[in-house]
């Protein structure tokens, strides 16, 4: 067990990371995220009060969908990066944790007061075996398309059920009252193709997936074009450049940004984790790692960071400083491990 | 009957009949570690001194140096460890283990813990 923002969160089961990290990619992993904040707007104006803070588009989410969308400040930087999901009668967010407070903060300022949902936990069941469980515990859920969402019973209990996640993989995320999550855990776990998985997995599973993990491969100082996540970002808001730090991140889209991130892979097999110095190969300070690790898939250490944008073309040779050495890499695209969603 | 000592980095470290040390990481360290998936080992022939780090060992959590337990020269690295490094896991104080080294003349082997020390010490962790 570590300590995160307040909670106490398990990094891993007994049966370790590896072989949590594999259950998600060829059964079925539950991870307990209750630890992410969970809001609802309320209220016909809601998501055009949203659309305020996001240069995402809201509005046009129709109901039973679910979206990525970035909290952006006004230098144009990411405030968090959150899933926005439409039930009947609320606009359902899923936040990070630690930056539950300063979005609420964000909500605040812009005369926003969202219902905050702190009885509420949250799992998330991942892996190709999801799909089977639900269809067994949850039949409308197992019916979803990707990003769908729909309220449906689990044993008895009303669950706000997302076709979602953060590994990579066809999944769901559960939004349960607090007081029926052990009972929903247990009754998940009772699945022989279900295996407890921690932090640390999730961690290897979204890193293969390419995904941003906030306070690492984005924050308040990285735009969404740098962190490649313009695709978040619809034509008609590009438009009317109406979100918080539309101008820098207006630029970012017409000139493109001095930085991006890139996928990186070390040639050898020395990690390189968070912090780690990216050097041209003519000697020249190129970026930073942001984060990196061992990929069990691949069975090789794999990475993401900021690169100069001359450098960030899929093949460029890389040096990685590690322990004072350099290794050479090479810029890889960001989906390490290709991505299953359902179709 | 070889002999095995250990340090408070929780190495263990092992007087062969020939003289030679062997060395590896104890069953308490790799658990602590949790999966293993990348070793360096030191070139064979490094001369090292006590406490000088020559080996990393890097799980899916972080990256630790691995010393030398005493001083001397290395005489011979497991290979074996670096292509599988889950070896370390599986059999720690067996195939798992790192280097062999020749001690040098003023080592003292009697200087590391004992099983029964080394017992002790991790029940102060």
């Amino acid at each position: 067990m570590t300590g995160f923002a307040g909670w106490s969160l398990p990094v891993s089961y007994p049966g370790g990371t590896l072989s949590e990290h594999h259950a998600a990619r060829s059964g079925a992993a539950l991870f307990d995220v209750s630890h992410m904040g969970q809001i609802s707007l309320h209220g016909a104006e809601a998501a055009v009060a949203l659309e305020r803070l996001t240069p995402a588009g809201i509005v046009g989410l129709p109901p039973g969908r679910q979206r990525y969308a970035l909290l952006t400040n006004e230098a144009g930087g990411i405030i968090d990066d959150i899933m926005v999901a439409h039930y009947p009668g609320r606009l359902f967010i899923v936040l990070n944790a630690a930056r539950t407070e300063a979005d609420l903060a964000q909500f605040e300022t812009h005369g926003i007061a969202p219902e905050r949902h702190e009885d509420r936990a949250l799992l998330a069941l991942q892996g190709p075996a999801a799909a089977c469980i639900m269809a067994r515990l949850a039949p409308p859920a197992a019916c979803l398309p990707f990003l769908g969402v729909v309220i449906a019973e689990i044993a008895g209990v009303a669950c706000w059920i997302s076709r979602s996640g953060y590994t990579g993989e066809d999944g769901f995320e559960i939004s349960v009252p607090a007081h029926a999550a052990e009972s929903l855990a247990e009754v998940l776990l009772a699945d022989p193709a279900v295996s407890p998985a921690g932090l640390a997995a999730r961690d290897s599973l979204r890193l293969e997936a390419g995904f941003c993990l906030y306070g690492n491969d984005i924050d308040t100082l990285t735009s969404p074009i740098e962190a490649g996540l313009a695709w978040t970002i619809p034509k008609h808001r590009r438009a009317a450049l109406d979100f918080p730090g539309a101008i820098p991140i207006g630029d970012h889209l017409a000139h493109g940004p001095t930085r991006v991130r890139v996928g990186i892979r070390p040639a050898g097999r020395a990690i390189a984790r968070a912090g780690t110095t990216i050097a041209a190969i003519d000697g020249t300070q190129a970026g930073i790692i942001t984060s990196g690790g061992f990929s069990p898939t691949l069975g090789a250490p794999i990475a993401m960071g900021y690169v100069r944008r001359d450098l960030a073309t899929l093949g460029t040779s890389l040096g990685l400083l590690i322990r004072g050495q350099l290794q050479p890499a090479t810029v890889a695209g960001l989906a390490f491990v290709p991505h299953r969603f359902v179709k | 009957m070889a002999e095995t000592r250990y340090t408070r980095d929780h190495e263990w470290v092992r007087l062969e009949d020939d003289g030679t040390l062997t060395i590896g990481i104890t069953d308490h360290a790799q658990e602590a570690l949790g999966d293993i998936v990348f070793v360096e080992l030191p070139l064979v022939d490094r001369d090292v001194v006590e406490g000088e780090s020559v080996a990393t060992v890097e799980s899916t959590k972080a990256a630790n140096d691995v010393y030398a337990p005493l001083g001397g020269r290395i005489a011979e690295i497991n290979e074996n460890v670096v292509d599988d490094p889950g070896l370390i896991n599986r059999d720690p104080t067996g195939e798992g283990w790192f280097w062999r080294m020749e001690p040098g003349d003023e080592e003292n082997f009697e200087s590391l813990m004992d099983e029964e020390a080394y017992e002790a010490f991790l029940e102060t962790l």
